[in-house]
């Protein structure tokens, strides 16, 4: 068990790297606490996998250091840093049954042979395998070969940290659930650091205490899931977590109203520091928005309503921009024009993408 | 065109792959298949494009019976999971290929490779190898050459299952745009019902090689005729409780007594499974009506603006999904409360036996 520090780690895969953009991975600084549930969220690209494989010891880092506790592991294999991993794809021992797969990294650390079954009846009742113990792991389907590989990387009490490299992939949906709720409750009986790797923001969002958030090889926010949700520090994450994204617009600010096309949008906060040169751009989630029928409200052009089964979801055109609202139930909306209500305190304003905090009126007082 | 399965089986041994499916797809229609890995869905696309023969039934194309035909006789176009293109060929030949090998003039394959690369916003990177794309963009390519033989029929086997989040939400918001702009029949396999409901068309909700449902996707979605398409149909998984109904009352296999409100009112007394949607569970009490059933939180899963509360009933596990985040405590207990207008009621064999017809946002 172990404490994960990475202090001014950078990765470039190029030997000579000059500008930031040689760089796979940007200087990063965090500290992974002993027990915590952490995931690693970002699209394909984003230097997720580079970061995993640095802390499996799989990669060197460029510059930087790996600490375990206080103990310096940069230089050292990953055999010798006392690690499980669970991959995107099973890993599995097809001629062995699943009980002799599940105690295999036990065996080979010489862990005795009665503490060993014992562990491995204890890890098989955690992911409903103890049905299929003795038989073959080769005849299971993707589903329980995968469950296989969670079990191997699970059995060893020892080690330093669980990594899960995209470990749902290939999972039906509704097994999904299941095993997510699974590896919830092993973590908090195995009190193990877990970190886990993942495109899918539900996953990672549903799995995690605390998310870290990464594009274009930088981590750009790093908060549990309702700070990721209601205050995005980054237009990137306010797009990336939920579905759809948060609606990024264009806009002008001045002290307290937004202007977006002929449109204005009055703020709950005073921006003074804005300047002429910055993008700046106003953030509302759909979630915060509601389309209403049109004469009072902004006016928009609905373009699209889809039905996803719970809820509905808008999609309109407002100033040549397109918008994602929610449809509130009972609500119906004849032809395509309609208007849209921003709840005023889910606004953010952002300059070259970075949320400003503003002030509130009367002069940070209230 | 028109495509008809008639009575179509495929066994293989003595294990019946695809068993016995009627289906009706129209010209310039979108169809899912939904249904877990091993339902049957890449079964059953085979036996359309004509790759297997059924053992038994018919298919026929505009009344033509056509089955036993090869593919190659047939008008029939397909989308892997795996992005399938030429690797040395640019995006542009990659597109054209199909044309060029079926011999059509210069000036006619320039003209639908440009229409097809501006539909699925390739047009900056025909001239890029496929392995200097992103995978989005290489199964935009797969797709724009499936679309540019202009098939009669087009086969999508989980296209966006291994692309990432963000571009599937992109590329699935594109395609019923992209899908009405061809007239070809659509075929579309899927494992997961939200990318069912948000493609819209049909959906045929697929169950160890049977279709168990077809109609238009809100309708099978909102009035699933038996458990086991309301199963498919359902993420998070489909809630299911067991009630006995006797006389003026019911039991529920959780404990306690109910009252025969809603669907439990229009049916003999009787055992009867009950189903609900996560969305329909709540933890607070909205009207006196509802049905409360004291439970165990398990875990709750917390996506930021909403929460996924995992329950243990006596041996039933139920997922709420509620809004707002909602930290319970592991173990601590909790009554849930089901409004009995959300209810589906299935008998003994699993078929629907009622629903109540007022039910809005099953």
């Amino acid at each position: 068990m172990a404490r994960i520090t990475l202090d001014h780690l950078a990765h470039a895969y190029r030997p000579d790297p000059r500008t930031a953009d040689d760089y796979a991975l940007k200087e990063i600084n965090h500290v992974w606490s002993q027990g915590g549930a952490y995931a690693l969220l970002g699209p394909s690209g984003c230097g997720k996998t580079t970061l995993l494989n640095i802390i499996s010891g799989l990669v060197r880092p460029t510059r930087g250091r790996v600490l375990f506790n206080d103990l310096d592991v940069t230089d050292l294999p990953t055999e010798a840093r006392n690690i499980a991993q669970v991959f995107q794809f099973p890993v599995v021992y097809d001629t062995m049954s699943v009980r002799e797969n599940l105690a295999f990294p036990l065996k080979n650390r010489h862990v005795p042979r009665d503490r060993t079954a014992q562990r491995v009846e204890e890890i098989a009742h955690l992911l409903d395998l103890t049905r299929v113990l003795d038989r073959k792991a080769s005849n299971l389907t993707a589903d329980m070969k995968q469950k296989i590989s969670l079990g191997r990387g699970l059995v060893r009490p020892d080690v330093a940290a669980i990594l899960f490299d995209e470990p749902l992939t290939v999972i039906d949906p509704h097994l999904k659930w299941q095993l997510r709720s699974t590896l919830k409750e092993i973590h908090r009986a195995l009190d193990i650091t877990m970190i886990y790797v993942t495109h899918d923001q539900t996953e990672a969002l549903t799995f995690a205490d605390k998310v870290v958030v990464m594009h274009d090889g930088a981590v750009v926010q790093t908060g549990t899931p309702d700070e990721l949700f209601e205050r995005p520090a980054h237009t990137f994450v306010g797009h990336f977590i939920g579905s759809p994204g948060m609606n990024i617009l264009p806009c002008k600010v001045e002290g307290a109203t937004a202007f977006i096309g002929n449109q204005t949008i009055p703020l709950q906060r005073i921006y003074r520091t804005l300047s002429d040169g910055e993008r700046i751009e106003l953030g509302i989630r759909p979630e915060f928005v509601r389309l209403q029928p049109r004469g009072s409200g902004l006016p928009v052009q609905v373009r699209r309503i889809d039905d996803i089964g719970r809820a509905r979801i808008a999609r309109v055109e407002m100033s040549g921009r397109s918008l994602a609202a929610s449809v509130p139930e009972g609500v119906s909306i004849d032809g395509d024009e309609a208007a849209l209500a921003f709840d005023p305190r889910q606004i953010h304003i952002y300059a070259n993408g970075h949320l400003v905090s503003g002030e509130p009126f009367g002069g940070g007082r209230a | 065109m028109t495509l008809v399965l008639e009575g179509v089986s495929r066994k293989v041994g003595t294990t019946a792959h695809i068993d016995d499916v009627h289906l009706t797809l129209e010209r310039g229609s979108l169809n899912v298949l939904l249904g877990a890995t091993l339902a049957g869905k890449t079964s059953l696309m085979r036996l359309m494009a004509g790759l297997d023969v059924p053992t038994s039934g018919r298919v026929l194309v505009d009344g033509q019976d056509v089955t036993g035909w090869p593919v190659q006789r047939r008008s029939v176009a397909m989308v892997y999971q795996q992005f399938i293109n030429y690797p040395s060929l640019d995006v542009y030949e990659n597109i054209a290929s199909p044309l060029r090998v079926a011999g059509l003039p210069k000036a006619e394959i320039d003209q639908r490779v440009r229409e097809a690369a501006r539909l699925l916003k390739l047009e900056p990177y025909l001239d890029r190898k496929p392995l200097n794309l992103s995978g989005g963009q290489q199964q935009r390519t797969a797709i724009a050459r499936a679309l540019v033989k202009r098939a009669d029929l087009v086969l999508l086997d989980e296209p966006l299952a291994n692309l990432d989040y963000k571009l599937r939400e992109e590329l699935r918001e594109e395609l019923p745009r992209i899908f009405a702009a061809s007239g070809a029949v659509f075929v579309y396999a899927t494992t997961e019902p939200t990318e069912a409901l948000l493609l819209g068309g049909n959906t045929a909700t697929l169950f160890e090689g049977r279709v168990t449902q077809f109609g238009p996707t809100p309708q099978v979605y909102r009035h699933p005729h038996d458990l086991t398409t309301a199963r498919v149909f359902s993420d998070p998984p489909l809630n299911t409780l067991k009630v006995r109904k006797a006389g003026g009352t019911a039991f529920l296999s959780t404990g306690g007594e109910i009252r025969t409100t809603g669907p439990l009112a229009a049916v003999p007394d009787g055992e009867y499974t009950i189903g609900f949607r996560a969305h329909h569970l709540a933890l607070e009490p909205a009207g006196a009506d509802e049905i409360a059933i004291p439970a165990i939180v398990s875990v709750s899963e917390i996506t930021g603006s909403e929460s996924y509360v995992h329950l243990d009933a006596s041996e039933h596990r139920l997922i709420a999904l509620v809004p707002g985040v909602r930290r319970l405590e592991p173990r601590s207990s909790v009554t849930a409360c089901i409004d009995p207008r959300h209810l589906f009621l299935f008998d003994a064999a699993g078929r629907l036996a009622a629903a109540d017809p007022a039910q809005k946002a099953a």
